[in-house]
């Protein structure tokens, strides 16, 4: 409506400020040629796309509100003596850094919305990037030409745990303390170097006086600086790549469909930032989060029960309650194998679904691009392994509160120990049966649509009595939708003689792959797409409904 | 906001359909690509009072979104911080934390909410296609790199001078020792300190709560009590340390129920003294079980028998908590008599 006003060419008179600033800027970093390719960029639409927005502000809001609460937070243990305005803890030693979390709290205003959006934006950002990972992982998003943003992905989350059990070891309550004490154990747990890794880490025994201050630096520098770097790098190459989308009329794996970055993504992604953050601003204003004051200042002889830590790090304290006490001790040394073992599983968990995408492509052997993502259904194996290993994670997370489920449930502790421990291993098996199973009965049901069309509803009674019910047959549109995915066929093992009719020999890892790949595309492990010719048939009359 | 009620001329003359929609069903191909769908326009594309409507309303929201602002600014300077006030169905809450949280709350979520309408019914919503190319490079593209790269490589001599390679190799793997080094003194080295706390023969136990030296008769049967060392306070420079080693749990059982032998010849008239701190991963002990003597790690659940030297029974530790070898001094007051002969707290590498 007002473009014809722009259009009007200048015959007098200088240009519009902003555009001299542009012309400035342009002629010093050459942000023209930047722009001509993305101010325009198209972003396809699809809901499940917000979810790595919600990270990125949860992060961006973390930050800002971060940075507010160092201008007041004291990174010291020295041991004070409490005068604030908080009165149940008056006269109490403590260390600075939960009495000046006290201040932040209770004397300075807006400190603690402050330190309550800090902390309910890092659970959310966790929550964001672990089903934003999922989406990822369940659509096949990170395939080729995308594996690499897949990694950076990963390590965004790894280091965001990190960064949040840090963070929240800060105030030295009671609570946090508690979980430091875990981790020094855990530490002490690793052979020959366990011991030392502890000293050097806290300084000498635990607590010692080091170990707020150093968690600071780590919390607020290293961490938040790699994962700043990261997230820069995730977002140049999510614009490199340019964004995926779902199969569609339309849409190609050679174009990208949606609306142009300037105006409606800016508006839209823009105005999602303000979204999440009033969000949680408003999450913060009504319900309470780590009250410290409530626990009280860190005693190395002092616990309360029902002691979790932030969700993210249940899966590890899942892994610790369940695993059985086995130390084995040997010429002077003791193995503490009861504590060492989850602490191997802890990464190996994380790592198995970090390498899943080099897994698959190497079984595939698939070296093209990949910008159309797949329905989950669609990709039998991979969703089933996904479920399981969800699975698995939430199986660890029911155990880290086992106490919790034991208490609230009026179950036995013991039991809910021993369901864990049997559900570790069992859990996955039947999570990736059931889950393949389900996939394959709605591969089933879309060929069933594509052949037969859309059930109606309409019962139609024939002149000879039998009842039938009308199907309506699909539009192209849906037609093309349920059909567009590509089906892979099982891997063979190659000729076995070469051309001279020398007997060649075939190497474990290929034997491995053909397995492998027929366990994923083998007959019954998915169901054919229909051809052509099939529809032709079905449909070229014979009176078939 | 139905479409009855936009006037005739308002309504376009046929929906947009040059989008290079196909529209009939390919007769070679029934599965074959349709193309983009035609557009539909939204009302606000065809009459002019609803997308007045959409504007009016996202001014709305930009004016809320100011006076929430103003409202916060108020609350900031107006409310207490002292102040409680009740909230159903929430509870008591800090009068401040809720004014402030809400207000900036509103103030932002408005913003969002405002430009998010204003895109989704007022900005153009034609689905655009835009083309993707390789993201690796063209053939010749990779052939010059390839060769530039080679040309320089071997203008820098490295392959043809080893000599050069081989040191710079070995100063580079050198130089991160001196950034290795200077991470020594994070801390000192172990040593035996994980071997020994702060009891000691005559060391008396004091009772954690009350700060006073501890008598047999203070220690009733199914109750439990926490002791500290003689000498140890809170003020104490080491306190968090020596305590995180020291801190001990005391139980009075009937004698004959002791089923340990050795926990009965270390124990005093039947009160026996363990370490507090869990052999799992080192948190403090404290649910009791008066009548099965049982005690329970609140943090991992692993539960130990205080009837037959503190054997494991249930839950993740691997060894039984350490027993402190007490008796009585002169003056009728508990002593220990010399230190735990075990590490206490969680098992480490040089355990043994």
């Amino acid at each position: 409506m007002s473009t014809a006003a722009n259009e009007t060419p200048r015959s007098r008179g200088k240009a519009p400020a902003g555009e001299r600033i542009a012309d400035w800027a342009d002629g010093r970093l050459g942000i023209y040629s930047l722009a001509k390719s993305n101010m325009r960029k198209i972003f396809p639409d699809h809901w499940s796309f917000m979810l790595g927005e919600v990270c990125m502000y949860s992060f961006i809001i973390i930050i800002l509100t971060g940075v507010y609460l160092t201008l007041f937070f004291h990174p010291s243990m020295n041991e004070v003596e409490y005068h604030g305005s908080y009165v149940p803890l008056q006269g109490q030693l403590m260390s600075e850094a939960f009495s000046s979390t006290l201040h932040i709290s209770f004397d300075v205003r807006g400190g603690l919305l402050m330190r309550q959006i800090h902390h309910w934006a890092a659970l959310i950002f966790l929550a964001g990037m672990f089903v934003h990972m999922m989406r990822v992982f369940f659509t096949g998003a990170f395939r080729k030409p995308r594996e690499i943003n897949w990694l950076f992905g990963f390590l965004l989350f790894v280091l965001g745990m990190f960064t949040g059990f840090t963070g929240y070891s800060l105030p030295d309550d009671l609570l946090s303390g508690t979980g430091v004490r875990f981790m020094e154990g855990a530490i002490l747990s690793v052979p020959i170097v366990g011991t030392y890794l502890s000293f050097f880490l806290f300084g000498g025994q635990f607590p010692g006086h080091d170990f707020v201050a150093r968690f600071y630096s780590i919390h607020i520098l290293l961490l938040p600086g790699i994962m700043l770097g990261l997230m820069v790098g995730h977002l140049i190459l999510v614009f490199y790549h340019k964004h995926t989308q779902f199969a569609g009329p339309g849409k190609s794996n050679k174009n990208v469909v949606g609306m142009p970055l300037l105006p409606v993504y800016m508006a839209k992604a823009g105005g999602f930032f303000f979204l999440v953050f009033g969000v949680i601003a408003a999450i913060a204003a009504v319900a309470q989060i780590n009250p410290i004051w409530a626990m009280g200042p860190y005693r190395p002889d002092q616990v309360s029960t029902g002691a979790q830590p932030d969700w993210y790090m249940g899966f590890s304290e899942g892994l610790i309650r369940f695993m059985p006490g086995w130390e084995i001790n040997f010429w002077g040394h003791t193995l503490v194998l009861g504590v060492f073992i989850p602490l191997v599983i802890f990464p190996l968990v994380l790592v198995a679904i970090a390498v899943y995408p080099f897994i698959e492509s190497w079984v595939t052997g698939d070296k093209r691009e990949h910008h159309i993502l797949d329905r989950p259904r669609n990709a039998p194996t991979r969703t089933g392994l996904g479920v399981a290993w969800m699975t698995l994670y939430l199986t660890l997370l029911v155990g880290g509160g086992n106490d919790l489920w034991a208490t609230h449930f009026h179950l036995s502790i013991n039991a809910v120990t021993w369901f864990v421990r049997i559900a570790f291993f069992v859990g996955p098996v039947i999570a990736f049966l059931v889950t393949k199973r389900i996939c394959l009965g709605l591969q089933r049901r879309d060929r069933d649509k594509v052949l037969h069309g859309r059930e109606t509803g309409i019962i139609k009674r024939l002149p000879h009595g039998e009842f039938i019910e009308v199907h309506e047959p699909l539009s192209q549109e849906q037609l093309h939708t349920l059909t567009a995915h590509h089906q892979y066929e099982p891997a063979e093992i190659g000729p076995t003689v070469d051309e001279n009719g020398v007997e060649r020999k075939v190497p474990a890892s290929e034997k491995l792959r053909v397995k492998l790949s027929s366990a994923y595309y083998g007959e019954d492990n998915q169901i054919p797409k229909p051809t052509v010719d099939e529809y032709k048939e079905i449909t070229s009359g014979h009176g078939h409904h | 906001m139905s479409s009855q009620d936009i006037p005739e001329e308002n309504l376009p003359a046929e929906q947009d359909h040059a989008r290079g929609a196909v529209g009939v069903a390919d007769e070679v191909n029934p599965f074959a690509d349709p193309g983009l769908p035609p557009h539909e326009h939204r009302i606000q594309d065809i009459d002019e009072r609803a997308a007045k409507r959409s504007e009016r309303a996202v001014a709305l929201l930009f004016t809320v979104s100011m006076l929430a602002t103003v409202g916060f600014i108020v609350s900031y300077v107006a409310i207490p911080h002292d102040k409680s006030i009740f909230v159903f169905p929430i509870g008591h809450l800090s009068a401040l934390n809720f004014a402030l949280g809400l207000t900036l709350g509103a103030a932002l979520f408005c913003i969002g909410a405002g430009a998010v309408h204003w895109a989704r019914t007022l900005m153009s919503d034609v689905e655009v296609a835009d083309e993707r190319h390789p993201i690796e490079a063209a053939p010749d593209v990779r052939a010059k790199v390839h060769a530039d790269f080679r040309q320089g490589a071997a203008e820098s001599v490295l392959g043809r001078r080893k000599l050069i390679r081989n040191t710079m190799f070995g100063a580079l793997a050198l130089v991160p020792l001196s950034g290795v080094m200077l991470l020594r003194d994070l801390g000192p080295l172990p040593g035996t300190s994980l071997r020994h706390t702060m009891w000691a023969k005559g060391k008396r136990l004091v009772n954690t709560n009350t700060n006073l030296p501890l008598r047999p008769e203070d220690v009733a049967v199914g109750s439990l009590t926490f002791a500290k060392p003689d000498g140890l306070e809170e003020t104490s420079e080491d306190f968090q340390t020596e305590i995180a080693k020291a801190a001990l749990m005391i139980v009075r059982l009937q004698p004959g129920n002791i089923k340990d032998k050795r926990e009965l010849d270390w124990s005093h008239e039947g009160i026996v003294a363990f370490s507090k701190i869990c052999t799992h991963v080192g948190c403090p002990i404290s649910l009791y079980e008066q009548q099965t003597h049982h005690v329970l790690c609140p943090c991992h659940q692993s539960t130990f028998d205080l009837s037959d030297g503190a054997r494991v029974i249930f839950g993740p530790a691997g060894h039984a908590l350490p027993q402190l070898r007490i008796g009585v001094d002169s003056e009728g007051y508990l002593q220990a008599l010399g230190d735990f002969e075990e590490p206490v707290g969680p098992a480490f590498w040089e355990r043994g």
